[in-house]
C-alpha cells in the first residue's frame, strides 16, 4: 500500500472510532430535545460519571486493574457486566437529574431549564473534583487528578497491513452500531417508541390522548443517559486517562453532531456523530492539529447560518 | 438646554467619582485594594453580560472570549507603547493617558469580535445561541493559542502594571452608567420588547437584528474593558486565563442577581467575590456552590434576587408607567 493510502486509511479509521462515540452521546441528546426541546448540558458530565462508574465496577470486579485468570471468556463476561452496571448507574442518574432539576421547571420558561441544565452540569464536574470525602467505601468522589481506566479485554492488534487496528475499533463499532439499531427498534417499533414520538410531536395532546407523558419524558432520559454510559466506555477502553471535566468536550460536539444530523432524529444522530468525527480526525491529520477543537464549533456555526434544520431534520416555523 | 442636562447627566457620576475612587484608592491597605479590584472587575463583567442576557433575553455564553480578544488587544498597545511617554505631560498623566487608550482599543477590538458573534446569532435563538456564543469562545481561544504574535498557549508576559483601584472603579461606573442610560433609553425598550417576545416585537417594526447586534457589541466592549484591566493587574495574559468557566462564573451573577437587574448584576457581583474571597479555605468547593446556587436559585427563584427591579425605583418621582409589568414573572413575580 502506498504511504498515502495508509495514512488515509488510519485516519479513516481513527475517525470512525471517535464519530462513534460522538454519535452514542448524541444520540442521547436528540432524544431529549426531541421530546423536551431542552439541551441537556448535564450529558456531556452523564458520559463522564459513565467512566467513572465502570472505573469503580471494574475495580470491584477485578482488583489490580489487570486481567488475570479465566481466559477471554471470563474477561468478556466481566466486560460486559462493567458496561451493564454503568449503564444502569446512569440511567438512574439521569432519571434523578430529569426528576429533580428539570420536570419541576417544564411549566417555565425554556432559558430557565438551560441555566438549571448548566448548573447540573457543573456540579457534576466539580462535585467530582472535590478530594474524597474518606467515608464512603470507595474513594469518593474521585478527586481531579486523572485515573485510569482499567484494561477490561487484552488489546490485540489485529493484521490489516500498515494500517493500525486493534480489536478494541472492531468491538467499538460493532457495540456502538448494535446499540444505535437497538434504540432504532424502540423508537419506531415498540409501543413505548410510539408513545415518545407522540409526546416529541406533542406533549399536551399525547397527554390527552392517555400517554404517561412524565413517565414517558423519564425513561427518555434513562435511555440517553444509559446510552452515555456506554459510550463513555467504549471511549475509556481504548483511551484510558479519564478525568471529572473529561466529559465537557465531548459533550458539546455530540451536540453539535447531533445540530448537524437535524435534532430530534435518531438516523440523524448517527450521521452527525460519524461525519464530526471524521471530519475531525481528517482536518486535524492533514493540517493542524491544534484547530482541533474548533472544527466542530465552525461546522455548528455554518450549519446553523446555511441548513439550520440539519441534515435529516423538519424545518419548523416559529409561531406566536 | 435639554442637549445640556443630558450632557451633564453622562458626566455627572464621573465627576463624583473620581474623587471618590482617589479617595479610596489613598485609603485602602493592599490586600483590601485587590479585592475591591476584583469586585470591581466583576461588576464590570456582571453588568455588561446583563444587557445581552438580561436586557435582550439572548443567553450568551462567551463573555471569556470577548474578554480575552480584549486582554490580549490592550496588552499588545502597552506592550507596543512600554517605553512611549508623551514628552508635555508628567510621567503619570502620561502613563495614565496611554493606558486609557489602550483600553480604549481594546474595547473596540472586542467590540469588533461583539460584531462578528453578533451577526451569525441574528437567526438563533435560546439554546442555539447558547452553544454558538459559547463555540465562538472556543474558536476565539484556539485561535489565539496558534498565533505567535499572541504567544501561543504561553501567552504574553512582562506586562506593565498599570491597573489601579481607580482605573477600575472607573470603568465599573462606565459600565453602571452605560447600562442605566441604555435600559431609560429608546433603545433599552427595543431590546426589552425583544426579550418578552421576539416574533411580536419584529411584529412591530423592532428591527430585532439590529438590536440584538448592538446589544452583543455593546456587551462585549465592556468584556474587553474587564479584560483590559485583569492582565494589567497580573502583569501576564494567557489563553486558559479565559475559559467557559470564566464565562460561567459571571453568567451566575447575572442570574442570581436577575436577569435584566442592572442592580442586581451590582450586588451579585459585590457579594458574590467577597464571599468567596472569605472563603477561601474552601476554594475546591467554590464551584460546586456555584453550582448548586446556580440549580437551587431556578428552582425557587427564577427570575433572579432582584428580578427586573432597579433600586432607583425607589424614589422615582412619577408612578413607573412604563416599568415592566413583572415580565419574568409568570410564576409569582413579587417580593
Amino acid at each position: 500500500m502506498s504511504e498515502a493510502l495508509v495514512e488515509f486509511l488510519q485516519h479513516l479509521v481513527n475517525g470512525l472510532s471517535v464519530g462513534t462515540i460522538y454519535a452514542l452521546i448524541a444520540l442521547g441528546y436528540t432524544m431529549v430535545y426531541g421530546v423536551l426541546k431542552l439541551i441537556n448540558f448535564a450529558h456531556g458530565d452523564v458520559y463522564m460519571v459513565g467512566a467513572y462508574a465502570g472505573f469503580y465496577l471494574a475495580d470491584l470486579l477485578l482488583p489490580g486493574g489487570t486481567v488475570q485468570g479465566d481466559g477471554v471468556a471470563g474477561a468478556m463476561v466481566r466486560a460486559l457486566l462493567v458496561t451493564m452496571g454503568a449503564m444502569v448507574l446512569c440511567g438512574l442518574l439521569g432519571y434523578l437529574i430529569e426528576r429533580l432539576a428539570y420536570r419541576p421547571l417544564r411549566s417555565q420558561a425554556r432559558l430557565t431549564s438551560l441555566i438549571t441544565a448548566i448548573g447540573v452540569s457543573f456540579l457534576l464536574e466539580y462535585g467530582f473534583q472535590l478530594q474524597p470525602w474518606g467515608f464512603m467505601p470507595i474513594e469518593f468522589p474521585p478527586g481531579p487528578t486523572p485515573r485510569f481506566f482499567p484494561e477490561l479485554l487484552p488489546r490485540v492488534a489485529l493484521p490489516l497491513g500498515d494500517v493500525n487496528v486493534s480489536n478494541y475499533d472492531v468491538i467499538g463499532l460493532g457495540v456502538a452500531v448494535a446499540l444505535m439499531l437497538g434504540l432504532q427498534w424502540i423508537v419506531y417499533r415498540t409501543r413505548f417508541g410510539t408513545a415518545m414520538r407522540a409526546v416529541s410531536f406533542d406533549p399536551q395532546v399525547a397527554g390527552l390522548m392517555g400517554i404517561p407523558v412524565n413517565r414517558i419524558i423519564s425513561w427518555t432520559f434513562v435511555l440517553g443517559s444509559a446510552l452515555a454510559a456506554a459510550a463513555a466506555i467504549l471511549n475509556a477502553v481504548p483511551r484510558p486517562q479519564i478525568n471529572p471535566l473529561f466529559g465537557l468536550m465531548p459533550g458539546l460536539k455530540a451536540f453539535v453532531a447531533a445540530v448537524l444530523g437535524g435534532i430530534g432524529s435518531v438516523p440523524g444522530a448517527m450521521v452527525g456523530g460519524l461525519v464530526l468525527g471524521l471530519a475531525e480526525e481528517f482536518v486535524a491529520g492533514y493540517t493542524a492539529s491544534s484547530f482541533k477543537d474548533a472544527i466542530a464549533f465552525t461546522i455548528l456555526i455554518l450549519v446553523l447560518l446555511f441548513k439550520p434544520e440539519g441534515l435529516f431534520g423538519r424545518v419548523t416555523v416559529e409561531k406566536v | 438646554m435639554a442637549r445640556l442636562r443630558s450632557l451633564a447627566r453622562s458626566f455627572l457620576p464621573f465627576l463624583v467619582a473620581v474623587p471618590f475612587l482617589l479617595a479610596l484608592q489613598a485609603a485602602t491597605p493592599p490586600y483590601r485594594t485587590l479585592v475591591l479590584i476584583n469586585v470591581g472587575v466583576n461588576v464590570i463583567l456582571a453588568v455588561s453580560l446583563n444587557v445581552v442576557n438580561g436586557f435582550t433575553g439572548q443567553f450568551s455564553l462567551g463573555h471569556a472570549g470577548f474578554m480575552s480578544v480584549g486582554a490580549y488587544a490592550t496588552a499588545k498597545v502597552t506592550l507596543a507603547l512600554a517605553d512611549v511617554q508623551l514628552s508635555f505631560l508628567p510621567v503619570a498623566a502620561s502613563d495614565a493617558l496611554l493606558f486609557g487608550l489602550a483600553l480604549l482599543f481594546g474595547m473596540l477590538a472586542a467590540a469588533a469580535a461583539g460584531l462578528l458573534v453578533g451577526l451569525p446569532s441574528l437567526r438563533l435563538r435560546g439554546d442555539y445561541l447558547a452553544i454558538v456564543t459559547l463555540g465562538f469562545g472556543e474558536i476565539i481561544r484556539s485561535v489565539i493559542e496558534n498565533t505567535p504574535a499572541l504567544g501561543g498557549a504561553l501567552g504574553l508576559t512582562d506586562l506593565p502594571l498599570h491597573t489601579t483601584l481607580a482605573w477600575v472603579g472607573l470603568g465599573a461606573v462606565a459600565t453602571v452608567v452605560m447600562a442605566r442610560r441604555l435600559a431609560t433609553s429608546t433603545q433599552g425598550r427595543a431590546l426589552f420588547a425583544i426579550r418578552e417576545d421576539e416574533v411580536a416585537a419584529e411584529a412591530m417594526g423592532v428591527d430585532t437584528t439590529g438590536y440584538k447586534v448592538r446589544a452583543f457589541v455593546i456587551s462585549a466592549a465592556y468584556a474587553g474593558l474587564a479584560g483590559g484591566l485583569i492582565v494589567h493587574l497580573i502583569g501576564s495574559v494567557s489563553p486558559s486565563n479565559f475559559n467557559f468557566v470564566r464565562s460561567m462564573e459571571v453568567v451566575v451573577m447575572v442570574v442570581l442577581g436577575g436577569l435584566g437587574s442592572i442592580t442586581g448584576s451590582v450586588v451579585a457581583a459585590t457579594v458574590l467575590t467577597i464571599s468567596l474571597e472569605a472563603l477561601r479555605e474552601f476554594q475546591q468547593y467554590r464551584m460546586v456552590v456555584y453550582a448548586l446556587m446556580l440549580v437551587v436559585m431556578m428552582l425557587a427563584r427564577p427570575q433572579g434576587l432582584f428580578g427586573t427591579r432597579e433600586v432607583w425605583d425607589l424614589w422615582r418621582r412619577r408612578k413607573p408607567a412604563a416599568a415592566p409589568p413583572g415580565p419574568a414573572a409568570p410564576g409569582g413575580g413579587a417580593a
